[in-house]
């Protein structure tokens, strides 16, 4: 068979170093060898499909999705945007799972040991799949901000956890989407660990009155690239 | 051209978030192929277990298909295996999967490579996810093998060549240091 069209690489530019010191977790989980570098063959190309079908639905508002019957306490958002690759196109039916804080800063985790709120009501998990124009929609509740122990004083910026699949196996992606103008920004090692501001500005979601709803809660629009692919498949 | 999105860490809490249901467990009884158990456990660069990482595994069925539109190959899909799993680690950085060991796929150049598996590491601490791939022992096919064969280092090609099978093999993965396995750029 035809090897099919690969995929574009990896931007350095754009992806975080694995050894970040700043970042003191890295020091001791970073490898240290150089990458070996192999071409893009079938394994690689193919990637597990995980899309609508092997998703129940119904799991895309984190307000409710407790199944507590009461709603989750905080500052309701909306967050929406649309999945592409390098060249724009939209990546259609592929799964997002995100988890995140609750409104007090506090994961509902047996090892999130911070001396904040739990809500009963919140789970802190979501999935939704991709329609086919590559957008995705959740409705959630506005993390709050949290001390960790890499320095003194440390607090990470409010954040939603986000992991993709795409098309490949190169196109999984997992990150962190993060509010512009959060004034934790400018201090946070995980967040800088990209050396290209603009690549890390794509890690920014932006308020967007459109998107808000009247009466029920505010919008904020973040769009997400995946790795393209080259045009032509290559004759083998 | 918009840039790709840059990369991030799980972070501690990636099981909340990720690990839902059994996902480690491949096979039911309807799978297709040899069944093998792989279990392991991942180590820092002091040798200390990692035990918030997740590993996620992808991988051709028992016939040597992908379940994936790009795999033409005239071969039988399984429709009782879609190839993909996922484990996070334990306390003491141990996983296992317990899946079918699969048929060898083509390369470059239409060379058959040898049957492996493909392996996504995350974990707190690692911005970007590292890849790399299971071979078995048992295998002849190794030798030719074209991925195997990029790694210059042959003590460090054994890094990604599990120990022990026909039944259960065991793949450690040490992200640094003595023994690191290879990671690769794709």
């Amino acid at each position: 068979m035809k090897t099919p069209a690969s995929y574009r690489p990896v931007d350095r530019g754009a992806q975080p170093p694995y050894l970040h010191a700043a970042y003191k977790s890295t020091v001791l989980r970073a490898p240290s060898k150089p990458l070996v570098r192999i071409p893009q063959t079938l394994s690689e190309i193919t990637g597990p499909q995980v899309g609508a079908e092997s998703m129940p639905g119904g799991d895309d508002d984190l307000t409710r999705n407790a199944d507590t019957g009461v709603e989750a306490m905080g500052e309701r958002i909306i967050v929406t945007g649309r999945v592409t690759d390098e060249d724009g196109r939209p990546v259609s039916d592929t799964l997002l799972e995100i988890w995140q804080a609750n409104a007090a800063g506090r994961y509902h985790h047996d090892r999130d040991q911070h001396d904040a709120p739990l809500d009963p009501n919140f789970t802190g998990a979501g999935s939704c799949v991709t329609d086919e124009n590559g957008d995705y929609r959740f409705t959630t509740i506005r993390p709050g901000a949290y001390p960790w122990p890499n320095h003194k004083n440390a607090w990470r910026p409010a954040h939603i956890h986000f992991s993709l699949f795409g098309p490949s196996f190169l196109t999984r992606l997992v990150t962190q989407m993060y509010f512009a103008g959060d004034p934790l920004l400018p201090l946070d090692p995980i967040y800088n660990c990209t050396p290209d501001e603009r690549a890390r500005e794509g890690m920014l979601a932006r308020y967007d009155h459109e998107v808000t709803q009247p009466d029920w809660a505010l919008g904020y629009r973040w769009d997400i690239v995946l790795r393209g692919r080259d045009a032509t498949p290559m004759e083998t | 051209m918009p840039r790709q999105t840059p990369s991030q860490t799980v972070g501690p809490f990636l099981k909340m978030g990720l690990i839902r249901g059994v996902q480690n467990k491949l096979v039911s009884e309807a799978t297709e192929g040899e069944r093998i158990r792989i279990e392991g456990r991942v180590l820092d660069g002091e040798g200390q277990p990692i035990n918030d990482a997740m590993l996620e595994i992808w991988q051709a069925n028992a016939h040597g298909r992908y379940d994936h539109p790009d795999d033409t190959q005239d071969k039988p899909l399984d429709p009782a295996f879609t190839g993909f799993g996922r484990a996070a680690t334990e306390e003491d950085g141990a996983y296992w999967f317990e899946t079918v060991k699969p048929g060898s796929v083509p390369g470059p150049g239409n060379a058959l490579q040898a049957p492996h598996i493909n392996i996504t590491l995350f974990a707190r601490g690692m911005l970007l996810h590292a890849i790399t791939r299971l071979y078995f022992p048992d295998e002849p096919t190794n030798e030719a093998d074209p991925i195997l064969n990029a790694v210059d280092d042959e003590n460090r090609r054994g890094t990604l060549i599990a120990d022990g099978g026909p039944a259960v093999y065991r793949f450690d993965i040490r992200v640094q240091g003595e023994g690191e396995t290879v990671f690769f750029d794709t």
